[in-house]
């Protein structure tokens, strides 16, 4: 991303940066794509001669989002998404960087397609792209990839994507190779025999839908696995996507017990549960499935604590095709990007959790697991961010999503507040 | 080469580890060592201390160089040796590791040189038999000649092993020279660095008196002896590393991560080599490099090793 050149002022904003606990009434001054300086004490440094000024009263700048899950089409699929209209809606949504997902065709493997990634963002992306690269070849779950050299040419984790890794010993080879390399294993976690046939959450309304269920030990058989192999080899471990009040106990328990670990929770598991699917709205088919009320209040409650670190949109374009069938024929997964800022409003407009909280959860913390410079508002750090209207309300009409893909869980949903200018190296991506 | 007379009575019946040896006992063998050496290098290369007696080598894995060595260093002892691999036994036809060292011992051999791929079948052999058995190789657990020839090796060339720094690096997990080869330079106050991917590490490497370290270049930085590990091609795929190509970039050693060490450092490998896998070949072949030195020693090691079993002065008599 080259930096902008120039400087430009962005004044009587409220700004949160959780990188350094700030939530005052100040400036930004953005100087040729870097923060130059920001907050209550930026204030009084003067406007520069020939700076351009932006007034931001009523609005809210935070560090630009941190999106550490998102599935793209290209290679392979892109008429699905690619890495480009990814970007846009990354933009349309506050997001200023995308970990992008390897479970591509092919699979993001080998370096040679870490730099076709990282090269086509670079030529096409308006936001910044970090490839995740595969655990093992093909995602086959046998032989480990070459993570020392993935990570060289800029892998910043390694992921199966939506896949879990049957095999406790692989599992323990690519934790403890990979800690050698200083790199985060990234894991969803599913157990394909338990699930088998599942569709949705297994309870009562599964039943009274006719439909298969996902009990909730589908996921955390693995995941109790992969948290004693993290206690075994010393690696660094991130449950991707917990989904269900004990997961959240499990992985407090291996905080306690002085573990590398940290946790994701999507933005449809905070802010959705399986009533939403109703009469059988597949956009509503979820990997992990929709859990119970209790569950998601929960995840609330775990991600206040401290004990789920970071919100991703877990971004997961489907053409029509794929997502208008009979509900258990349906592929899981919904588009993400541009409406995770929204979605997670509601959370403080509910009053469930702090908005300063919510930045950093969508920000700072990913940012921060994965070594990112990102996430941050501090001086001399790349200017990233986006500016929030957190009070506008609109209704979503997924035909206007800049995504490919328009398999939304949140159309013609009514939402609070979205980011009305997007900002990367100090460019201006998007601006409503 | 001096009388056995002259060096002190050598306090073991067998040679199944260096565990258990302390540091009289490997100094011995060393000084001995060193006489045999050149023995081997005079033109008249026989002695007669073991004429008479029997060594049969007892290979159940095949290994060429190390066979060899046995052999020559029993013949110029004056031993009658034979040479029984496993392709020619009698194991192929169901027989156990029991019942053939039983028929050996019926053969009344004085001394017995076994290589398995099962830890702990030296130990196993040695109790069933009434001679001296040396242990040339028992699965992952120890090869003593190897390191004794590789102290040899290093003494030579250092005059003294104590106070050095030397990396062991590759395939730990998997490999007997590396835990004999702890044993015999911690036993000798060497400081002894692990180095390689933790997944080639086996567990309480730090407790078996190693320094870990992961990058290959902080692992030989200052280092006096750098020892190369083989990495077996079954290892090499996606298993324990991902890939040969990888693991040369990281683990292999080359002149830019030699140059870490100290300028005189030596360079080691067991053999055989993989090269473009954990050794380049400049380096392999390179003023550093001591490796063919090290096959030399191993004759001489065996020889001395040998002698020491069978010193006179303990009036042994084949139990039955």
């Amino acid at each position: 991303m080259t930096p902008a050149t120039g400087t430009t002022v962005y004044e009587n904003a409220r700004i949160i940066d959780p990188s350094r606990g700030i939530d005052e009434t100040g400036t930004l001054i953005v100087a040729d794509g870097v923060i130059a300086a920001c907050g209550a004490g930026a204030r009084n440094q003067g406007v520069p001669d020939g700076a351009t000024r932006i007034d931001c009263t009523g609005l809210i700048i935070v560090p630009g989002l941190v999106d550490s899950r998102v599935h793209i089409g290209e290679p392979g699929g892109e008429h699905r998404e690619t890495i480009a209209s990814a970007c846009e809606a990354a933009a349309a949504g506050g997001v200023t960087s995308i970990v992008m997902m390897p479970d591509t065709s092919p699979v993001i493997d080998d370096v040679a397609l870490v730099e076709f990634v990282l090269r086509t963002a670079r030529e096409t992306g308006v936001v910044r792209v970090y490839p995740a690269a595969a655990i093992t070849i093909g995602l086959g779950g046998a032989e480990m990839t070459e993570m020392g050299n993935l990570r060289d040419a800029g892998a910043v984790m390694f992921t199966e994507g939506r896949k879990t890794i049957a095999n406790a010993a692989v599992m323990r080879r690519a934790m403890t190779y990979a800690r050698d390399f200083g790199a985060v294993i990234d894991h969803c976690t599913t157990d394909a025999d338990l699930a088998g046939a599942g569709v949705m959450n297994e309870g009562l309304f599964a039943s009274l839908l006719g439909l298969p269920g996902i009990p909730r030990e589908a996921e955390l058989l693995p995941l109790d696995r992969d948290l004693r192999l993290a206690r075994l080899t010393g690696g660094a471990y991130h449950a991707a996507k917990i989904s269900c009040a004990p997961a959240a106990d499990a992985i407090a328990r291996a905080k306690a017990g002085g573990l590398d670990v940290t946790a994701g929770v999507s933005i449809n598991h905070l802010t959705l549960n399986e009533n939403d699917i109703g009469e059988y709205r597949t956009f509503f088919k979820l990997s992990p499935p929709l859990r119970h009320e209790d569950d998601r209040q929960a995840i609330i409650t775990a991600l206040n604590d401290g004990t789920v670190d970071t919100i991703c949109s877990d971004h997961d374009p489907h053409d029509v095709d794929t997502k208008r069938l009979p509900f258990a024929e349906a592929e899981d997964g919904a588009v993400g990007l541009e409406t995770m800022l929204s979605a997670a409003l509601r959370l403080h407009h509910s009053g469930d959790v702090p908005l300063p909280r919510l930045i950093e959860a969508m920000s700072t913390t990913p940012a921060r697991r994965l070594g990112l410079d990102a996430g941050t508002l501090r001086p001399g750090a790349p200017a990233d961010f986006a500016v929030i209207d957190v009070d506008e309300p609109f209704v979503l009409d997924a035909a206007q999503l800049c995504s490919l893909s328009k398999n939304t869980a949140f159309d013609e949903a009514r939402l609070t507040g979205r980011a009305v200018r997007t900002v990367v190296a100090g460019h201006t991506v998007f601006a409503a | 080469m001096t009388a056995s007379a002259d060096h002190p009575l050598y306090g073991h019946r067998h040679l199944l580890g260096i565990a258990g040896l302390n540091y009289p006992d490997i100094t011995t063998l060393l000084d001995r060592a060193d006489e045999a050496v050149d023995i081997s290098r005079q033109r008249e290369k026989k002695k007669a201390v073991l004429r008479g007696l029997t060594q049969i080598n007892l290979f159940f894995e095949a290994s060429t160089r190390t066979q060899a060595s046995f052999e020559l260093a029993g013949k110029r002892l004056g031993a009658d040796v034979m040479n029984m691999s496993v392709a020619s036994s009698s194991v192929k036809k169901g027989e156990t590791l029991i019942d053939t060292a039983m028929t050996l011992n019926a053969m009344h051999p004085d001394i017995l040189v076994i290589r398995h791929g099962a830890a702990g079948a030296a130990a196993l052999l040695a109790r069933k038999v009434g001679c001296a058995v040396i242990n040339a190789g028992d699965g992952a657990h120890e090869h003593p000649t190897q390191a004794l020839l590789d102290a040899l090796t290093i003494r030579r060339h250092k005059r003294r092993l104590d106070g050095l720094t030397v990396a062991i690096c590759g395939d730990i997990l998997h490999s007997r020279v590396a835990r004999s080869n702890i044993i015999l330079l911690n036993t000798m106050g060497a400081r002894v660095r692990a180095v390689g991917p933790s997944t080639l590490m086996p567990a309480g490497i730090a407790e078996m008196g190693t320094e870990h370290h992961v990058r290959l270049e902080d692992g030989i930085a200052g280092a006096d002896v750098v020892m190369m590990l083989r990495l077996q091609r079954e290892r090499m795929a996606g298993g324990f590393v991902p890939s040969v190509r990888e693991y040369f970039r990281h683990y292999g050693l080359d002149a830019a991560k030699l140059a870490h060490a100290q300028p005189d450092c030596l360079v080691m490998h067991p053999g055989p080599m993989n090269r473009g896998v954990e050794i380049a070949s400049e380096i392999a072949d390179g003023p550093q490099s001591v490796i063919e030195e090290q096959v030399e020693m191993g004759v001489a090691v065996r020889m001395a090793v040998m002698e020491a079993l069978l010193d006179p002065r303990r009036n042994l008599t084949v139990a039955s």
